[in-house]
């Protein structure tokens, strides 16, 4: 072997090693970074917020170095399948239709789903209990959907896409609504202000936070959404494990996750960082 | 896959209707500017010359941002009329649309213009027709059959350009693409898809294009 040949198996070879290392010991994890206060940037352009924070006590908890990524909502689950990163921590509601290309940990947070208007609207104040439960039904649960569907019938409904409030209006439980859709909930937040839309369904401390923050007069609505397209929960999306080795390897991240967030509940962390961010305990 | 084949060729008429209507208004605008930057008044030159030189340097996604969202912010205007029809992203996306390509009509249209040979409009004049009959049918058949080429290649820019609706919440080709993607998570087949369809209406312009081009021939 010359040198030159030796050169190159040598730079390849290090390269090898650079890029396998860096594949087995950082855990990447995705988020949005869009959607307050799960996940948001500040001023500076860093990444804040309930998730971020928790990401950090999680990879404490695993011993494991992280890295957090930034992601469009929408191209999201792609992004995970093809590797881009190892786990989405990004407000993501673990639910059926996504178990079918992904796999998740157990819930950390439970997300509650509201409608929002601005206030003056004849959507306020709809007779509707303060909560329902789509997985459990009942003849409330029924009746609730049925004022909705009065309600909002021919109204605009805007939601961010490829969520579960996007796959709620889809459902066609609250009839024929026109459901907008946007790239991400600040543009939703945007043109709930302006009028374009009679009313926007989201977290609703998604529309508490963007009230507070921007003095505008948002108010929710209705009762609040959980179950059936809702989701139990959000936990961390993973991939589906294989039998490969990197499929072994996924298996294990989701036996770390899990663990990871049981210690973290039990010490109390996932209860502390919700307060700090959500203003309540939202952890689960 | 094959489900969703169907969804997407009905997004295309919405494509093809912003498209359209995105033209039309764009081929008059571009007309207008192309006369007024020729006028020898220095104030309506240099708006004229402003239009496009702010049209044409700033990014399509931007100027359909300020269009939607931009002026959706401004209190006053939702007050008046004029917020019936900024209400509706499809009118917001072909404002923003037609003023583009007006901006890019305008500057074809001027060029085509400029490369008239004056012996053409002279020879008008010494048969004693009129400036205006001489504009009518002398210079614009001239110019249109010049910038044909040209104006080809912003229809065919255009096409691309109004995946941008999509950013304003209009189900256009893109938009129902990216939903299918949402619900499917498999980006590359369906984007694969909505690609082949873009390329195939890229064709037909060109083709009709080419078609007229020959036509148009002298």
């Amino acid at each position: 072997m010359n040198i030159f040949k030796k050169t190159i198996f040598s730079v390849l070879a290090s390269l090898l090693i650079i890029f396998s290392v860096n594949a087995n010991d950082k855990i990447r994890i995705g988020t949005e970074g869009a959607y307050p206060p799960w996940n948001s940037k500040d001023a500076s352009g860093k990444l804040i917020g309930f998730e971020v924070e928790l990401a950090w006590a999680l990879c404490r908890y695993m011993e494991k170095q992280c890295v957090i990524v930034e992601q469009d909502w929408d191209g999201m689950i792609p992004a995970l399948v093809m590797r881009k990163f190892d786990a989405i921590m990004a407000g993501m509601s673990i639910t059926d239709e996504r178990k079918k290309t992904i796999t998740f940990s157990q819930g950390y947070a439970d997300e509650v789903a509201s409608l929002a208007v601005m206030k003056g609207s004849s959507l306020e104040g709809l007779d509707t209990p303060e909560g329902i439960n789509l997985s459990l039904g009942g003849s409330d649960v029924t009746k609730a959907l049925k004022t909705l569907t009065g309600a909002l019938a021919g109204k605009t409904v805007c939601v961010q896409t490829a969520t579960i409030h996007q796959n709620f209006l889809d459902s066609g439980d609250v009839g024929k609504v026109d459901v907008r859709t946007y790239k991400t909930q600040d543009e939703v937040n945007l043109d709930l202000a302006s009028g374009r839309c009679d009313a926007a369904l989201a977290a609703a401390v998604a529309f508490t936070d963007y009230a507070e923050k921007s003095g505008k007069p948002v108010v929710l609505t209705g009762p609040t959404f959980s179950g059936g397209a809702f989701g139990n929960g959000v936990g961390v999306g993973l991939r589906q494990a294989g039998d490969d080795a990197i499929g072994k390897r996924d298996a294990e991240l989701l036996k770390a996750f899990n663990k990871a967030i049981n210690e973290a509940r039990k010490n109390g962390d996932i209860s502390r960082i919700a307060t700090k961010w959500f203003g309540f305990d939202a952890s689960m | 896959m094959i489900n969703s084949f169907p969804k997407l060729l009905s997004a295309t008429l919405i494509t093809l209707k912003l498209l359209s209507a995105s033209l039309f208004f764009g081929l008059f605008i571009g007309l207008l500017f192309a006369i007024l930057r020729m006028n020898k008044n220095p104030i309506i030159n240099k708006f004229a010359y402003g239009y496009s030189y702010v049209f044409r340097g700033t990014p399509l996604l931007v100027q359909i941002f300020i269009i939607y969202f931009g002026l959706g912010q401004i209190e006053y205007l939702r007050s008046t009329m004029l917020w019936v029809i900024l209400k509706e992203p499809y009118w917001c996306a072909i404002i923003a649309f037609a003023l583009n390509t007006g901006a890019y009509t305008s500057e074809i249209l001027r060029s085509a213009f400029q490369t008239i040979k004056p012996g053409f409009i002279e020879a008008g004049k010494s048969l004693g027709i009129s400036n205006k009959i001489i504009f009518y049918k002398i210079q614009i058949p001239i110019a249109i059959r010049q910038s044909l080429p040209a104006y080809g290649n912003e229809i065919i820019l255009m096409l691309k350009g109004t995946s941008l609706a999509s950013t304003v919440t209009l189900m256009d080709l893109t938009g129902v693409a990216k939903y299918i993607i949402s619900t499917t998570f498999k980006p590359i087949e369906v984007f694969i898809v909505a690609g082949s369809i873009y390329l195939f209406m890229t064709f037909l312009v060109h083709s009709t294009i080419k078609y007229l081009e020959r036509k148009f021939s002298y």
